[in-house]
């Protein structure tokens, strides 16, 4: 692939620039900025650093909107990671990333590499990594590739948090055609640190060190940022040799020492980054740019798995578990007798300089000399202008169901993949590693207590595509506002988001749109429950063979709880409590799943959000919570009134009996901004006090039977066959 | 109770060990890395859960290598007492501490879940909280935890009551339902399920304490008092 013997002047002419991701005009850009024609190594450490993974060249006018500062947070954006502070003097630190481009090509490979990168991009802030949460989404499991994708993302993900021990706490699974071809594996790790001890990813101070720790540098992942950045044609699947391969038993060693050096030797250590996307060029010219100083590198010096690699290969090289560090001029021993106690390379491979500038050096021979800031801050930004799609210009008619069986229906949606039960999914993951668990997969949200505080944290990851593809900037508000929901039923109050953008071709104007619509509604969510988006990843190209995915924006949400007896799940807890509804019900059909499901796609148009509406109605359950005066409480989400409620009696042989004023079929309608809580007796007056007309008293927890009485129908099911149809529906599509 | 927990590059449940053992039930307890050339002094030895030398060959395979194994052998040989759990439990039947071997789990996957155990025997160093016959639940969360041994040694561990745990469902093929056993002498057990997982209401109940408890209580009396 590589023709190292090219000159600067059979680049220009032959231009093999264009099958790393880069324009002519990207190509014309960089020479004039250099003020020559530069030689293969400059242009395709261009085409990493361009590349969208790197530059956001396309998003970064949508970037820019969002909101990323409120008085908690101590980190925003740019760095490996977030951070915001918790109290007790400790500060959580978390991001997500995608990795959907490996895992469609290589999925144990690409899965796995996705935990390793999120991984290190939060130990690399100086925080220990505390628990890992996915968000997958696939095509329906109804045939032999789809099932083998989910099973080896799921072993991918499982294998490396496993071995690594950090627990997999929650996440989420999603399925529609929309991702048959193009699947998303999304992964979010949070850490939990000192809010003193916030180590940057910056390589200042001329004479100082840069010392590379960890794995060899091999072929392995080689321009992984420009693969990921461009669109997927099926012929490409042969482009394995783009998947980089994980070891965890490394990376294991890599954060145990990692996190020695930024406890016990602070004080030699000016920066640390991870080597990720565009590995070793975009990791230290981006310590170099932080800084404002630049850096000489020694290419001979690099460890190298394998013989004759050339500059190209050994820059943008993918290679997992590895780091960079910027040590004190004098203090390299001290901090590389750290590695080698854990047998890992630490080799000091360069240093910074005071002249701006990024060389390289291989064999005595200077092989690139650029500005640092030619590689950053001189990348193209592209001002798009999105296009409204035709399908939304015009919506279809508003979805109608017929529910003349209202148990039927409900006992299809339990089974829908989509509600069905997970566990055979996630008992793959180590959820209790740590000891730190309080409740693990299969809630609202994961809650996990933070060691040294009377502190816990909720986290859950959300995303629904179905909202998305009928309206973006609606979809988008949605997106946050039920991540939110899903911690405030923890008990917990939402306090930062990570994100993963996952959209199609942002030179696509009609996809361009998608991501500028959606962000509106984000940016407008984020302020009114105030969770500031705190860092996250791009996902564009999302498409195969010209087809893009519904836009699919995963939310990423932590939230604080700091009280540990008011942690609340879902699960009814005793019978003769009573069941509240919190909000108000309309025939809310269109993009519901119950439409995808009857008409295996989604159509028509969404309501807004009422923002004040979802604030007022969070705040009221979280007060309740807060108080005492809930024994249980669920978000009202896929499925409607009618799944939620039946989720709350799983595994706990406590149905219940309501009767609702609406029609049967608007038990399963998705109205946002709902909630079931359940209060014991007790409780009552001085939850209705607190509620007020929000909420509406509609029955009692108890009984074998699910009992939902509405206008023109009813169900009245055994909650034992509800269950059962929930938990043998996924291990039965999947075999 | 003076503890030691063997922490190999890729153990990940020597920290929650030293937590369980120190902050929970109060006892004292070190990590002690796999270079150790000695375990003297100790009350007891805990071989912690994890993927030693990342389990790359076979569980426990590379660990059996490690330095602190000479040492480790000679202190239950004198009768110390020694607790592997998990990873620990594969790495005691690779060093032969233990009989039998830990097989892929019949599905081929790891499984993490909470697991009912009913408690065979309670006349253990390890056991004497428990009742016998009495069922506690602690999670499981392995991949390799189908107990195998062939029948002859089958009938002995049977025979000397060596079975302290029994899985009340299997999740994993293990032979006559064996969640943990010890060896003859009943100063080493093995078990796959995660006891220091279990030791407070908040995280999972506490039905793992009496492990530890147990043994605080056998130490005490000093059955096994010099090495």
């Amino acid at each position: 692939m590589l023709k190292t013997e090219l000159s600067s002047a059979q680049i220009k002419t032959e231009k093999p620039y264009r099958q790393w991701g880069l324009t002519d005009a990207e190509y014309d850009r960089f020479a004039e900025k250099l003020g020559r024609l530069p030689n293969l190594t400059e242009i395709g450490l261009a085409s990493g650093m361009w590349s969208e993974h790197c530059a956001y060249k396309y998003s970064k006018p949508v970037l820019k909107t969002f909101w990323t500062k409120n008085d908690r947070v101590l980190m925003g954006p740019g760095e490996g990671a977030g951070v915001i502070a918790i109290g007790e003097g400790k500060a959580v630190v978390f991001k997500a990333e995608s990795h959907n481009h490996p895992s469609a090509v290589e999925p144990y490979q690409g899965a796995a590499t996705g935990v390793g990168g999120i991984i290190r991009d939060i130990f690399s802030i100086g925080a220990k990594p505390v628990a890992i949460l996915d968000s997958l989404a696939f095509g329906y499991p109804d045939n032999a590739h789809t099932k083998q994708l989910i099973d080896q993302v799921v072993a991918g993900i499982g294998d490396y948090g496993n071995a690594i021990g950090i627990p997999t706490v929650g996440g989420e699974t999603k399925f529609a055609s929309t991702y048959a071809q193009n699947p998303l594996v999304n992964a979010m790790c949070v850490g939990v640190m000192d809010e003193s001890a916030i180590q940057r990813g910056k390589a200042a101070g001329t004479g100082n060190s840069l010392l590379y720790v960890g794995a060899k540098t091999g072929r392995d992942g080689i321009n992984g940022a420009s693969f990921a950045s461009a669109e997927f044609s099926t012929e490409e699947e042969a482009n394995r040799s783009a998947v980089q391969v994980g070891d965890p038993f490394m990376e294991k060693l890599l954060v145990d020492a990692c996190l020695e050096v930024t406890r016990d030797h602070q004080e030699a250590l000016v920066g640390m980054q991870d080597m990720g996307a565009a590995g070793l060029v975009s990791s230290t010219v981006e310590m170099a740019d932080k800084a404002g100083y630049g850096m000489v590198l020694d290419l001979d010096l690099v460890p190298q798995r394998e013989p004759n690699m050339t500059p190209f290969e050994i820059m943008l090289s993918e290679s997992q578990e590895r780091m960079m560090l910027c040590v004190k001029a004098g203090r390299e021993d001290e901090v590389s007798a750290v590695f080698k106690q854990y047998d890992l390379d630490a080799v000091v491979i360069g240093h910074v300089t005071d002249d701006g500038r990024y060389r390289l050096l291989q064999h005595g021979e200077t092989v690139c000399d650029v500005p640092v800031s030619l590689l950053t801050d001189d990348a193209p930004v592209y001002h798009q202008q999105g296009v409204k799609p035709q399908r939304l210009a015009h919506p279809a008619p508003d979805f109608v169901p017929v529910v003349t069986d209202a148990g039927a229906t409900l006992k299809t949606l339990l089974a829908d993949p989509n509600v069905a039960d997970k566990t055979s999914l996630y008992r793959r993951y180590d959820a209790q590693v740590q000891t730190n668990t309080i409740v693990g997969p299969g809630g609202d949200a994961a809650v996990i207590r933070v060691r040294g505080t009377h502190r816990a944290l909720a986290l859950t990851t959300d995303s629904n595509g179905r909202y998305l593809a009928l309206d973006p900037e609606i979809g988008g508000a949605i997106t946050v506002a039920e991540a939110a929901r899903n911690l405030v039923a923890t008990g917990a109050e939402p306090i930062g988001i990570t994100d993963c953008l996952n959209y199609g071709d942002p030179t696509k104007p009609e996809q361009f749109y998608s991501l500028q619509e959606s962000a509106k509604g984000i940016v407008a969510a984020t302020k009114a429950l105030n969770t500031p988006v705190i860092s996250g990843n791009v996902s564009l190209y999302n498409e195969t063979n010209g087809e893009a995915i519904d836009p699919t924006p995963m939310i990423g949400m932590v939230g604080l709880i700091e009280d540990l007896s008011t942690i609340t799940t879902p699960r009814f807890k005793a019978a003769g409590d009573l069941i509240y509804l919190l909000g108000e019900t309309g025939s809310d059909f269109n993009g519901s799943l119950l439409q995808q499901v009857e008409t295996s796609t989604v159509a028509g148009q969404l309501r807004p959000l009422d923002l004040k509406r979802e604030q007022d109605i969070q705040r009221t359950v979280l007060s309740a919570i807060r108080q005492h005066l809930v024994s249980a409480a669920h978000d009202i989400s896929d499925g409607g009134l009618a799944v939620a409620l039946t989720e709350m009696t799983f595994h706990t042989g406590i149905g219940a009996q309501v009767k609702v004023a609406m029609p049967a079929a608007q038990l399963f309608s998705e109205t946002q901004s709902r909630f079931l809580v359940t209060i014991p007796q007790d409780q009552q007056a001085a939850f209705e006090t607190l509620a007020g007309a929000a909420a509406t008293l509609i029955g009692k927890t108890g009984g074998p039977q699910l009992v939902a009485l509405a206008e023109d129908g009813r169900i009245d099911e055994p909650i034992s066959t509800l269950q059962t149809v929930w938990e043998e529906s996924l291990p039965c599509l999947l075999k | 109770m003076k503890a030691a927990v063997i922490s190999f590059p890729g153990s990940n449940c020597d920290d929650d060990l030293v937590h369980a053992i120190r902050d929970v039930v109060g006892e004292c307890a070190v990590k002690v890395p796999a270079t150790a050339t000695t375990l003297a002094g100790f009350d007891l030895v805990l071989v912690p859960g994890g993927f030693s030398y990342g389990d790359y060959l076979r569980s426990g395979a590379i660990a059996k290598f490690a330095p602190v194994m000479a040492a480790l052998k000679q202190f239950a040989q004198a009768g110390g007492y020694v607790l592997g759990i998990c990873n620990g439990f594969q790495i005691l039947t690779e060093v032969g501490l233990l009989p039998g071997a830990l097989q892929w789990n019949t599905s081929l996957q790891f499984i993490c879940e909470p697991e009912p155990l009913v408690v065979a025997n309670a006349d253990t160093a390890f056991s004497s909280r428990y009742e016998a016959g009495q069922t506690i639940t602690l999670p499981i969360a392995h991949g390799e935890g189908n107990y195998y041994a062939d029948p002859a040694t089958l009938a002995e561990i049977e025979a000397n009551h060596q079975v302290v745990f029994r899985y009340a469902h299997n999740p994993n093929g293990s032979l006559n339902d064996i969640a943990g056993l010890t060896n003859v002498a009943g100063n080493v057990l093995g078990m796959m399920p995660h006891p220091e997982r279990a030791v407070e209401q908040l995280i999972f109940g506490t039905d793992g304490l009496g492990v530890f408890e147990s043994l605080v209580e056998a130490t005490k009396e000093g059955v096994y008092a010099e090495n």
